[in-house]
Parts: C-alpha cells; structure tokens; sequence
C-alpha cells in the first residue's frame, strides 16, 4: 500500500509505476467494477463476507512472509502446514476435546507435526535450490498423497478405530469427507476462538483508525527522536493518517446516524489479536540476529556462507516457521467455519494465500506484513464480487467462478513472469554496462 | 581374488543402475511386484496387459511432448495444458462442423495443428522472458489458460445439440465422440488378439509414428541445434546458433505434440473432456518421461516409450490389485499420487545450480 500511496513522480515515470503495481490495480479496478455493475449486493452484506474472510485468512497469508525473506521465494508449501493443522484438529475432535482448552491442545499438537514436515521440507529446499517455487507446488501434492494415505487407510487398517464415531466412515475405515466441529456449547471447536469475545464491526472499525494513527504518530516521533528521521517518508504517514481518520469518520457517522453498517457481522477479537501478534512477531523476528540471517541469506547465498552465517540451517528455520504458523492459521480457519473438508480444506490454501500476497504488491523476494494484509482485504474482495459480476452481467454465476479461478492462476503468473522478466532486463543491463 | 571379483561386481552393478537409472528400477520393481502379487490373488493378467497397451498407447504423445521442451533446456513442459485445450478446441470445431468418422480426425488434425504451432510460438516467446524461472511460471501459464478456456466453453457460441447441455448454455464437461462415430477410431484399425491379448494397432502404429518423427527431427540439423543449445547454451550461442529461436521451436513442437496427443487420448477414451480436466495432465506426463530415464535436461524417445509403459502399467496394475487386497480403500489413486509428485521432486532436486 506504501507503494500506491507514494506519488508516481517521485523517480520513476508514470507508466514504470503502472507496471509495478499492474496486479494490484487490476484487483483495484475489478472490484470498483463490480460494484459498479452488480445492484444485489448490499454494502453491509459485502463488509461482513469481507471481514469474516479476512479473519479467517489473514494468519495463513502473513505465514509466507518469512520464506520470501530468507529467499525461498513463495512457499506454496504451505499445504503441508494446513495438513498439520488438520491433523491436529481431527486428533482433538477424535478425543472430543472441545473450547479453548481443545484449541489449544490442537495448537499444541499442530506445533509439533508442522515442526517436523516442516524441517522436511525445509531439507527439499536445500536440496532443490534455484527451483523452490515449482518443488513447493509439487511437495503440496506429494504430501497430499501422504495425508490421504493417513486418513484413508491408516486410519482403520492400521491403526484401529470404532466404526460408531461420528468422524469416521459407516465401514470403519478412513475419516469422513466431511467432519462437523460441533459448537462449543456441545464440546466442539467451532468458534472457539472467534466467540471468545466479539465486537460490533463499527467499534472494531474506529479501534483500527485509532490504531493506525497512535502507531503512525509514534513511529513518526521515535524516528525523529533517535535521530532516524531519514526512515520517516512524509507521504506515506500523510496517508496512512488520513485513512485513518477516513476509517475514524465513517465509523464515527454509522454510529451516530445508526446506517446500515451497523448491521454488518460482530467480529472476533481475539482472533484479531492473534493476528496482530503475529504481524508484531514478524516485524520483531526481523531485527534479531536471525532475522538478519535470513534477509541475507535471501540477498547472496554464498556471501552469507562466507560471512560465516550458516545459510542452510537458516533456510530450514524459515520453512519450519513458515510451516508452523500455517498450521496455526489453518486451525483459525477451520475453527471459523466450523466443518472440517477432510479432502479438500488445504488444497486450495496455498494458491489463494499466495495470490493474496502477490495483489498486495509484494514479489518472489520481498514481501511485508503490509502487502498482506492490504493483499487479503483486495484478493477476497474480489472473491467475493466475481460471481456477483457473472450473475448481473451475464446472468450465470458459473462464469463469475469460473473467472475468479483465472484470476488466481492468472495474478500468480503474472506476478511472477513480470519479476522474473525485470530481474532479467536488470541483469542484461548490468552486463552491458560491465562491456 | 574373489575380492576383486565381487568388486568388479558391485562396480558392474552400480553401472548397470547408474545407466538404467535408480527410478526407472525402483518403478519396474514395484510393478512386477504388483504383477505378481496380482497373479497370486486371481486377477486376469491378460486384461492387465490389454489396459497397460491400451493406455501406454493413449498417453503417449502427450509423454512425447515432453522430449522437445527437456531437450531445448526449458524443462518438463508444464504448460502442456495450452497444446491440449488447442487440440480439445480443433474437436469442438470439428464437431460443430458436423464432421464425422475419420473425418472428424482429419479435421481436428488439421485445425490443431497450425492453431497449436501458432499458440506455441507464443508461448516459446513468453518462455525466453523468464528464462531461470521457466517452470513455475509454465505451470501457472498452463493453469491460467485452463481457466481461461472454461469462460471460453461456457460462452462460445456452439450450436451443436450433441455437445450442448439440454439446458442453459455452454458446452458439456464430457462430450462423447460415440455421437460423431469417433470413439476408439484408432484403436479399431486393424486391431487383433492374441488369446485375449487385445491389441490396438492403430494406436500403436501412430504413437511409433509421432516416436519415429520425433527421433527424426532430433537427428535433423535443427534438431541437433535445439539439443546444443539444451546442453550448453553459452557454448551453442558462441557457434552462431540462434538459441532463443530455437527453444522457440522446440515449444511449438511440444504443444503441437500435446494438442495432437489429447485427440489420441480422447478417442482412445471416447470422449473429450473440457473444463477443468486438463488441469492436472502435465504432472502424469512429466512424470511418465522422468520414470523412463529422462532428466529435467535431458530425454531421449527411448525414456517416452519405456516410462509410459512402465507408469501406465504400474497404474492399471494397481487399481484391481489393490481393490482385492485391500477392498473399500482407494489406494490406487493416492499411490499414483505419491509416486507421480515424489519422482517429479526426485527430478527437481537433481537440476544442477541455481543458488544465488
């Protein structure tokens, strides 16, 4: 988003900025386009899809960050740690542990399966260096032969199980397409994070404007007080303030006047923590000795084995967190919509995380919590509009699904094919200028 | 001396491995096992190996497509989807048409063909401007055209009752080529048996003829040229080989290769899959070459035809055997899953360099 704010003419030229942000102002302009065109969608409707949405996915987006900055490019790999997660939550529904205590044995339980595929995975890299990206992807579907393989027929054959339990098929083997997580009234998971506390969406709505300009203003004054005023761009707090008081008004306005946007779903606070948590971690990680590790290790492989950093071992820490914190966000998830897919919940998760990341403007090798967060609110408002669009522009819904598929293959190899097509203008140029 | 014998031995062994290749071992080890285990529980073996041929044969070309693009140096042709909506989109038009029989194959041939060259072009270009990368985002190219061609299916105009649904618009999922006299065309042309061995000879006899034209073109002048540039780029360029035009060619084979496979495969199956179904095709191709000795640098026709053979026979072989011995289990498919991403890693982790 600091990009988009930032104005063009600062040193590059209009059409050089343009191409920078293409994917991010395709998302832009789809989603003012659908609104423009689809009259059945309700602004309060829009706004609860949305930020349940963004609740739901936020924590599995933030946990690429890490791989792209210790060079891994986007870990697609991802899966694995949904997978972990599952397997955690199907563990604590097994045993009808349920509320927060079952949350957390799943989070307990999820730590320790993703720490290990994790440090697998982790070794896959090394060993495949250069190609991350393409055996992530593949790695995704490896392991998903392995985890069919655990639920189909472990799961029964191998290790026996009562054919009564609600989770496990009428034959006694294999787990159910589908799992129900029971509410937590009855002993399940469902919401059980979420329901901790909820918050009218206008309140939570003012407590981020505020958010946004106490932290603005105190980064901009702790700057300028260690004398690190050269961090502070005059632009960009300009905006985020703005936005700020923006977000600040209309909340302020919908509860006074009692609009429409009172009627937009409460939202889970706790959950909004914990992904706060998650963006400080991030930010801290990066000032430690390790955080350094990684950034150089992303910058120059063997500059960093030189310097005496050990870049493999720094490159498995990366995916084990990366791996574990998506396990983690895979629990959020599913805790939020209450049905476990057994086949088909983490299929699909590392696709829409990474897209999420790359329409927030970040690339194969850099990414902030920034383009996250900004890349999930824009990814889901598209997916939220696309088969609206479908329905009101060519009366089939179908269509507008079908689209939103494209767009996700299509912004991923976009986004990738561009960085990789500059990387290597900027790599001819280089040499030409050596000749 | 028995010491050195047996030395030379393991030295002879390791050769005979290193030369066959650790995966292509391992592979035809766990299908004779299969195999036997399948004689042992009463499964026909005769109607194993017809499937095994019929199926070898059906994927082949579409395994085939994978040499130019390994040789050239871009890698496994991930993007295979892109040739072969080129060749289900030459069977809609040739439907649409009203064609036919041997006809309909004609046409369809003769539509995808230059469409599938044209489109390859294109998609050679984009491959030279993301050189380094080319795997990723093939794949992601393969994918996006999938999902493009699914808006294209819903909304071209065809008018064709045998390829409608009854209601709404848009094409079916699976059309069958029963309707047009084309399913199994190929299969049926002198087609025998030997006890109850069916042989498809037709299918047979195009897949050595593409096999044939493909071992051809490499021992042509161009071909020999693609192949250099594959090995050692900095070196072809120095000997005036214009690699960029070449890897170009090469990917117009491929997709042409791929566009003319999947009308193979779909008359072999009897009917055309549209919509999301070539998604996931390249993966079994991909893996197919590779089982059969391939790199992601190298491939030779030879790795075509022992890998199909082999993957294909592993994946009919499997799905009764295991159906019988382990009954209400769907092993097959998570061990065709299994085998067919770990040796596409196996690959992956065997490309030399990259790191920065």
């Amino acid at each position: 988003m600091g990009e988009l704010l930032r104005t063009p003419a600062e040193n590059k030229s209009v059409g050089q900025w343009l191409l920078d942000n293409i994917v991010t102002l395709i998302f832009v302009a789809f989603t003012l386009f659908g609104f423009f065109v689809s009259d059945n969608v309700s602004l309060p409707f829009f706004l609860s899809e949305l930020s349940s949405r963004i609740f739901r996915n936020s924590f599995l987006v933030l946990s690429l960050i890490i791989p792209v900055l210790a060079g891994l490019g986007l870990n697609f790999g991802i899966v694995i740690g949904a997978m972990s997660g599952q397997i955690a939550i199907s563990i604590v529904r097994y045993f009808e542990l349920g509320g927060i205590s079952g949350l957390l044995y799943a989070f307990v339980i999820a730590f320790f399966v993703a720490a290990l595929c994790g440090y697998f995975t982790g070794l896959l890299y090394n060993k495949t260096r250069g190609q991350e990206m393409i055996a992530s992807l593949i790695v995704g579907y490896f392991a998903n032969g392995i985890y069919q393989f655990l639920f189909l027929f472990v799961v029964g054959v191998i290790i026996a199980v009562p054919a009564t339990h609600p989770m496990i098929k009428p034959d006694g083997i294999g787990i159910r397409m589908t799992v129900d997580l029971v509410p937590v009234k009855s002993g399940g998971l469902k919401y059980a994070l979420d329901d901790i506390w909820t918050m009218p969406f206008v309140y939570a709505l003012l407590v981020i404007a505020v958010g946004i300009i106490i932290f603005t203003i105190a980064r901009y004054w702790f700057n300028e007080k260690r004398g690190e005023g050269y961090r502070n761009n005059r632009r960009s707090a300009a905006g985020n303030i703005l936005l700020g008081l923006a977000l600040a008004a209309v909340s302020l306005y919908s509860i006074a006047a009692e609009t429409s946007l009172l009627m937009v779903r409460r939202v889970p606070v706790v959950t909004g923590l914990l992904i706060l948590a998650l963006c400080i971690f991030t930010v801290l990680i990066t000032k430690t000795k390790l955080g350094q590790d990684f950034r150089s290790a992303g910058f120059n492989q063997h500059v960093s084995q030189v310097s005496g950093i050990n870049v493999d071992q720094t490159r498995i820490i990366a995916t084990v967190i990366s791996t574990v914190l998506a396990a983690w966000g895979q629990i959020i998830y599913l805790q939020n919509m209450g049905t476990l897919n057994t086949y088909n919940a983490h299929t699909q998760i590392g696709m829409f995380s990474v897209a999420s990341l790359l329409v927030g403007g970040a690339s194969t090798s850099n990414a902030n919590i920034k383009n996250a967060i900004f890349g999930t609110i824009l990814f889901n408002s598209m997916f939220i509009m696309s088969p609206e669009i479908g329905q009101s522009l060519f009366g089939q819904a179908l269509l507008g699904e079908y689209f939103r598929t494209f767009m996700v293959y299509g912004v991923i190899g976009l986004a990738l094919g561009l960085y990789v097509w500059k990387a290597l203008k900027q790599s001819k140029a280089a040499a030409l200028k050596e000749d | 001396m028995a010491e050195i014998n047996s030395g030379s031995l393991s030295y002879k062994i390791k050769d005979t491995v290193a030369a066959i290749g650790m995966p292509t071992i391992i592979i035809a080890a766990f299908w004779l096992l299969t195999l036997v285990s399948g004689f042992f529980v009463g499964i026909s073996m005769s109607a194993l190996l017809s499937d095994t041929i019929k199926r070898a044969g059906m994927n082949g070309i579409l395994v085939l497509a994978m040499v130019p693009a390994i040789q050239s140096g871009t890698g496994p042709n991930f993007a295979l989807p892109i040739g072969i909506v080129c060749g289900l989109f030459a069977m809609v038009c040739s439907i649409e048409a009203g064609a036919s029989g041997f006809g309909w194959l004609a046409l369809s041939l003769a539509i995808t063909i230059p469409l599938a060259a044209l489109v390859g072009y294109g998609y050679g270009k984009l491959m030279n401007a993301v050189k380094g990368s080319e795997m990723t985002i093939a794949t992601y190219t393969g994918f996006s055209v999938v999902a493009l061609m699914c808006l294209a299916w819903l909304m071209l105009p065809f008018k064709n009752p045998k390829m409608g649904w009854f209601i709404g618009k848009g094409l079916r999922e699976t059309i069958q080529l029963d309707a047009v006299g084309a399913a199994q065309i190929l299969n049926n042309i002198m087609a025998f048996s030997i006890g109850d061995i069916i042989i498809p000879t037709g299918l047979l006899l195009i897949f050595g003829f593409f096999c044939l034209l493909v071992w051809f073109f490499f021992r042509s002048r161009l071909g020999i040229g693609i192949s250099a540039g594959g090995i050692n780029p900095k070196f072809a360029q120095a000997t005036g080989l214009d690699i960029d035009r070449n890897r170009v060619y090469a990917n117009m084979l491929s997709t042409v290769l791929g566009a003319v496979g999947i009308i193979v495969y779909s008359q072999s199956f009897g009917y055309a899959q549209l919509y999301t179904a070539p998604l996931m095709m390249a993966f079994p191709a991909v893996a197919a070459v590779l089982i059969g000795g391939a790199t992601a640098s190298r491939a030779k026709v030879s790795h075509v035809i022992i890998g199909v053979l082999l993957f294909q026979g592993l994946l009919t072989t499997a799905l009764p055997v295991a159906n019988e011995i382990f009954a209400g289990t769907d092993l097959s498919e998570i061990m065709r899953m299994i085998i067919q991403n770990g040796i596409i890693l196996y690959a992956l982790t065997q490309v030399k360099g990259g790191a920065k």
